[in-house]
Formats: C-alpha cells, sequence, structure tokens
C-alpha cells in the first residue's frame, strides 16, 4: 500500500473505490456477482457465524458461483444471529437471520441461484445517515 | 429471474407469531394451491418488522403494500383481491396515526424512519478490517477536510455548535471539552478513547470498534488536531479481544496509507495512536480512574478539579471522550453542526445508541434520534416483551441508572428528562423487566455490581454500598422491616451525596427509583413478607394441593432435604420449616400438585 499523499490524492483514492475502478475489486466485478456479507462481531461469531462464513466461501466455490463473501461488523439484530445480508446482481440486498448450515444451503440453492426468497428474511427498519449529501 | 412474480412477507416474529401469523402463512398457502398459483406466489415467513403494536404483518413485494393486523380469515381476501385482481384491500392497509390516510406504498411510512444510524452508518455495512470500505464511504475525507481547510478553532466551534454531548454517561459538551484541552498550555497533550464499556447490557462501543474501528481512529486525528495533540491512545479492556484486533488492523492499514503517523496528507500534522488495555474494571470508565490506570497506577479515580483537560495523562492535558462520542465526529465534521443539531431535541442534538436487552423480544442494537420515546424503543423497534408477558420497568443507565415504569412510557429520551424521571441515560443499556421480574432482587442484582466494582477508595462507597446490599438481602430474606426502607433511602442519599466520584454518586439509583415506582412491592416484602413477583425464595412456600395429589411418592423421594412426608396413595405434606425451596418436587410432580403460594 502507497501512502496517501494530500486530501486531493486521498479524494481520488475514494472515488476510484467508490467506482469499483481499483483493480482488487475490478477483478471480482461485484456488480455482476453474487455479494455475500456475514455479520462478524462477537454476538454473530459466538453463535456460529464463522462456520456459516466458511460454508458460504467453501460452497460458492465448490458450486462454481462467482461470489464476493466478505465480513462485516453487527448489523444489531443480535437476536437474529447469525445474520448475513445478501445483495444479488441488481437488486436490493436481503438480510436473512438465524442463519445456520441448513439455512445457508437453502440460500445457496434457493436465493442465489433462482432469486427465489428462503424465510427468514428480516425486514431493514432503519434509515443510515446519506454521507453523500453535505450540507453549508 | 426467480420464477415467482410475487412474494407474500408474512411477519414470523415472536409477537405477531403469538397473534397467530402461522395460521396466515397455512391460510395463504392453502388459498394459493387451491388457485393453481403456488408457482408464481411466494410465502416467506420473516423476522420482526419491529411494527409489533400492529401486528401480524403481511408485506407483498414488488409494490411495497404493508397490510397490518391481519387475521387467518383475511387471507382468501388477499389472494382473490390484491394478488389476482391486483387491488390494494383498503381496511388493511397501516393509516397514518395523525391523518388517517392509508398507506398504499410502506416506503413513506414514518415508522421506519424511527431509527436514523449515524454512529453505526458502517456497522454490518463495511468489511471492518478493509480500510477500503471506509475510504469508499467517506472515510478519513473528515480529516482530510480539517487539516487542509480548517482551524482548529473552527473545528472545535463545529463541534461545540452541533450540541454534541458526551456519549459515555456523563453528557459533558464535547465542543467544550475540546476547547478546555485546547486552552491549556503543554509541550505535550493527549487524546485518550474510553473503550472501558463494563455495565451488564452494554455493547454498543465493542459493536462500533468491531463494526467500524476506522471511524473511532479518525475522529481521534481530527481531536488531537483540535486540541494540538500527537498522541492518541486507546483504553480497552482486554475482554474485548475481537475489538483489540480490528483495531490493531485499522491501525496498520492507516499507517500504511499515510493516515496516521508524521505528516499526515502533506500537511505536517503528526498523529498516531496506540492501545492500552484495562483488566476490566468497572470503575476505570471513570476518566481520572483510567488515566491512572493508564499509567500503571492502581485504578482508582481522584478529585476533579484538576480536570483532565488541565493535567491529565502524566500530568499533561489530556482529553477523553468515548467510542460513541468519536464515532459521531466524522460525520458532524462533512454534514456540518447544522444538519446534526437539527436531530433529536432541543437541548439533546443527535442520535444515540442503545443496546436493549432483557426480557423484550429483539435484543440487538439500535440507534434513534433524542427525543425517541420509550414507548417506541421497546415496544416498536424492541418489538415488546417476551412471551407475551406484561411490562414492568426498563433500567437505563446500566447500574448506575434507575428502572422507570409504565408512568415513563412517553417520555421522550434525552439526558435532561431521563435524569428528571430519576435514572440517566448512562452509556446506552436499556434492560427491561417483566411481571417475573422482583424489584428488591433487581436492586440487590445490581448492587453485586457495583459493591463488586467498588474500588474502595472512599468510605461512602465501599461501605455504604455493602450496607445497602446487605439491607436488600434481608429483605429479600424476610426479614426486613418498615423502617429497614427508610434506612435504604437515607443511605442510599448519603451515599450519592459524600462518594468521590461518578461510581458512588450513581450506585444507589435502582435503589432509590424502585423504591420510588415500586414501593408496594418493597413494602409486601417487610409488611406481608410475600414476594408479589415469585422471586424470592425465602418468601415462597411450597404447598400440596390436596385435590391434585394422588400420592405417587414422587415428590418425596426426590426432596433432597427429606422435607416431603406421606403415605404411598395418600395426600402428602411438605414441611415448610424444613424445605429449602429449590423447586425439585414441583418439577418432578406430574399431577400439578404442587404450587408457590
Amino acid at each position: 500500500m502507497s501512502k496517501i499523499l494530500s486530501l486531493a490524492d486521498l479524494k481520488k483514492k475514494r472515488d476510484e473505490l467508490k467506482s469499483g475502478l481499483d483493480i482488487r475489486i475490478k477483478a471480482l466485478n461485484p456488480e455482476n456477482s453474487v455479494q455475500v456479507k456475514v455479520a462478524m462481531a462477537t454476538c454473530g461469531i459466538a453463535s456460529g457465524a464463522k462456520t456459516v462464513m466458511e460454508f458460504f466461501l467453501e460452497q460458492l466455490d465448490r458450486r462454481n458461483i462467482a461470489a464476493v463473501v466478505t465480513q462485516t461488523g453487527c448489523m444489531g439484530y443480535c437476536y437474529a444471529e447469525p445474520t448475513i445480508e445478501v445483495k444479488l446482481p441488481g437488486q436490493d440486498p436481503v438480510v436473512y437471520g438465524f442463519v445456520d448450515l441448513k439455512r445457508a444451503d437453502q440460500i445457496i440453492e434457493k436465493y442465489i441461484k433462482t432469486g427465489e426468497f428462503v424465510d427468514g428474511i428480516i425486514p431493514v427498519n432503519y434509515e443510515t445517515v446519506d454521507l453523500n449529501n453535505k450540507e453549508e | 429471474m426467480s420464477k415467482y412474480s410475487m412474494h407474500l412477507l408474512v411477519c414470523g416474529g415472536t409477537s405477531c407469531h403469538a397473534s397467530e401469523s402461522d395460521a396466515i402463512v397455512c391460510n395463504l398457502r392453502d388459498e394459493l394451491e387451491a388457485r393453481g398459483l403456488v408457482d408464481s406466489v411466494q410465502v416467506i415467513v420473516t423476522g420482526c418488522f419491529g411494527f409489533c403494536e400492529k401486528g401480524p404483518i403481511v408485506k407483498v413485494l414488488p409494490d411495497n403494500t404493508f397490510y397490518v393486523q391481519v387475521k387467518p380469515e383475511d387471507a382468501q381476501t388477499i389472494v382473490e383481491e390484491h394478488v389476482i385482481k391486483g387491488r390494494k384491500i383498503t381496511r388493511l392497509l397501516y393509516q397514518d396515526p395523525v391523518t388517517k390516510e392509508p398507506f398504499a406504498d410502506s416506503k413513506n411510512m414514518g415508522f421506519f424512519k424511527k431509527q436514523l444510524r449515524i454512529v453505526l452508518r458502517n456497522c454490518g455495512f463495511i468489511n471492518p478490517e478493509n480500510i477500503d470500505e471506509y475510504i469508499a464511504r467517506e472515510g478519513y475525507q473528515a480529516l482530510g477536510k480539517v487539516l487542509s481547510e480548517m482551524s482548529p478553532e473552527e473545528v472545535i466551534k463545529v463541534v461545540k455548535d452541533s450540541g454534541q454531548k458526551g456519549r459515555g454517561g456523563g453528557g459533558f459538551p464535547t465542543g467544550l471539552k475540546w476547547e478546555l484541552a485546547r486552552k491549556s498550555v503543554s509541550d505535550e497533550k493527549y487524546v485518550v478513547c474510553n473503550a472501558d464499556e463494563g455495565d451488564p447490557g452494554a455493547f454498543m462501543d465493542r459493536s462500533v470498534l468491531e463494526g467500524d474501528p476506522h471511524s473511532v481512529l479518525e475522529a481521534m486525528a481530527i481531536c488531537g488536531y483540535s486540541i494540538g495533540a500527537s498522541n492518541g491512545l486507546i483504553y480497552i479492556r482486554a475482554e474485548y479481544p475481537l475489538a483489540i484486533e480490528r483495531l490493531k488492523i485499522a491501525i496498520k492499514q492507516a499507517r500504511e496509507y499515510g493516515l496516521l503517523g508524521n505528516d499526515i496528507l502533506g500537511t505536517g500534522f503528526n498523529f498516531d495512536i496506540t492501545l492500552r488495555y484495562g483488566a476490566g474494571a468497572f470503575v476505570c470508565g471513570e476518566e481520572t480512574a483510567l488515566i491512572h490506570s493508564m499509567e500503571g497506577l492502581r485504578g482508582e479515580p481522584t478529585v476533579k478539579p484538576p480536570f483532565p483537560a488541565e493535567s491529565g495523562y502524566r500530568g499533561k492535558p489530556t482529553n477523553v471522550n468515548n467510542v460513541e462520542t468519536f464515532a459521531a465526529i466524522p460525520v458532524i465534521i462533512l454534514k456540518g453542526s447544522k444538519w446534526f443539531s437539527s436531530i433529536g431535541t432541543e437541548k439533546a442534538k443527535g442520535t444515540k445508541v442503545f443496546a436493549l436487552a432483557g426480557k423484550i423480544n429483539n435484543v440487538g442494537l439500535i440507534e434513534v434520534p433524542m427525543g425517541t420515546t420509550l414507548r417506541e424503543v421497546i415496544f416498536e423497534i424492541g418489538g415488546g416483551i417476551r412471551n407475551g408477558k406484561k411490562f414492568k420497568g426498563v433500567q437505563t443507565g446500566g447500574p448506575s441508572g434507575g428502572c422507570l415504569t409504565e408512568k415513563h412510557l412517553d417520555t421522550p429520551i434525552d439526558f435532561d428528562n431521563l435524569i428528571a424521571a430519576g435514572s440517566m441515560m448512562g452509556s446506552g443499556a436499556m434492560i427491561v423487566l417483566d411481571q417475573d421480574d422482583c424489584m428488591v432482587s433487581m436492586a440487590k442484582y445490581f448492587l453485586d455490581f457495583t459493591v463488586e466494582e467498588s474500588c474502595g477508595k472512599c468510605a461512602p462507597c465501599r461501605i455504604g454500598n455493602k450496607r445497602l446490599h446487605e439491607l436488600l438481602g434481608q429483605i429479600c430474606d424476610g426479614k426486613g422491616t418498615l423502617s429497614d426502607l427508610d434506612r435504604l433511602r437515607n443511605m442510599s442519599l448519603v451515599i450519592k451525596d459524600t462518594s468521590l466520584c461518578g461510581l458512588g454518586q450513581t450506585s444507589p439509583n435502582p435503589v432509590l427509583s424502585m423504591l420510588d415506582n415500586f414501593w408496594d412491592e418493597y413494602v409486601a416484602h417487610v409488611t406481608d413478607k410475600k414476594c408479589p413477583a415469585g422471586q424470592c425464595r425465602s418468601l415462597m412456600e411450597y404447598i400440596v394441593n390436596a385435590e391434585n395429589c394422588v400420592g405417587c411418592t414422587a415428590c418425596a423421594r426426590v426432596c433432597p432435604v427429606n422435607a416431603i412426608s406421606g403415605e404411598r396413595k395418600e395426600v402428602h405434606l411438605i414441611d415448610s420449616s424444613i424445605c429449602i425451596k429449590c423447586g425439585a418436587c414441583m418439577e418432578k410432580c406430574k399431577f400439578d400438585a404442587i404450587f408457590i403460594s
């Protein structure tokens, strides 16, 4: 990693990362592949998120599905851990709760392969601050 | 891609489930089957929508129709009218509580705007171990803006104008704290992040550090620039290994990008951050105790003044802020003080993260604007009380806060209102209690914690809390008297007035607020020797119901102290003078013949 030398540099870097021009991201082409985020905070890991993440990494590869599996922090749905978010290309992300290996398998077979929902969807019930819309 | 053209999402959360949402699912599936639509319409059970007051909920996709209070018999109408004919069923739509206007599209419903995530903006969204994802989400832009375009005074003014107050518990204005630290003259100053989150039921700081560590690093650097410090320290408890790991990774990545270290972004500003581990003492969340602990001394508080802003870590001016306070700073800088101060109430600005725990359906982390009511938090976002039980109280502010009841549910949450109600904001833990919780035992439970965590330096806290704890124990054992209740109150007030630091000044809060709000329950313990919630063992009596007892002797055989007598096929008797109230007999009895009085 090279140093970022000025604010202009930082802005350039941000724009690159945002539009996915960065080589690392481009290689994976996230807009055209499935994105799976596993909530890996202490609560998630304690409920088995690590196993679920390994399962996705291994099984998506084995079933030849182009996907990016990453970890993320706590989504706030601690009562429904492990939770994961799946984003299919061109669609809104969907959060699934209580994801054990059985449900993980269903998610791959049904939701990821055919777009068919699986039980256990957690409806998003919050708004996030819009960082792009700056005031003042 | 999907073979389904329509989806019916039925809430399967605990309270919707209790109001027969499973029957709705069955009926919908049957109706679809009968009409040969199973291949084009899919019925899905979801988690809680957080809209439990109006449950059960059925949401129709793709048109975002939101049906509330659906009954199993409505399934037919939904399929016939909505699915087949494409007509929305007005009587089932959610109506605006004020205008009574039905919402055809749930995206416009105000309800889903009750949670606003500023501090948690990246939690559960970015990979915390990848700085690039943080940068793509405007990360370090605020630091860049501050270093390149603003003077330290301007930064402090923005923070001051935003009206943000410390989120660690005290609620001291952040901007003012920074200004005091800036004004102190010294060759070296320090920025300290207080990540010593210690009260039971609180996990918001951990979640932020685990989910978005860079936001804290960036804010610390901004603070360093504002007050004139080049060293940052994060005091974090060793019990948070994952948060520590992620912080270490984040610091390493920020250094590699030159966002920490010397000459940040070519502006000549130097700032670096190191970690300090605490051993998990509650009192070390108090800033002077925290500083002593970092210096390698005993984690004991000292009298303020001098405030850390004048003489803190190693005797140098030090600014201590909590994790949550820091995490909001980059957004305040980017979006401006006006924007931030437009959120919340007149006296409390911005949002607050709460950790919901206890007898609540949706245990988890939420972030709401200041001024949201407890009712909205507990019954709407939190999904209400578990197992359909009755709400009794909510302990806010952890063991230093107070227990609020039904009558406080509509109070808008902010620092002053909570104090006026006999509690406090604290760090933001909310422990929800239901009808089965005994308020004397609860007060004793919280005192267990403070007695254990008292550092022992000052007498009121060391001795007073211990005596309070003993008195509560006696009351639970049925040995209390009415005058003990007065002693409880007096002693609590003395401890509050005379303790050195925040720990002792707040530790009697649960006792005081529970005495105020649940006086009858305390009286029942001391005069009737009864525990209305059925929690205090000594006040319980196991009794055999002669009508149900068949004399099988199962209870007598399982009793560890041989307190049960009776011949085979005759009614048994429990000798309450021997009984140790273990409950084994009641568990064993197959005929429901043993009950608690």
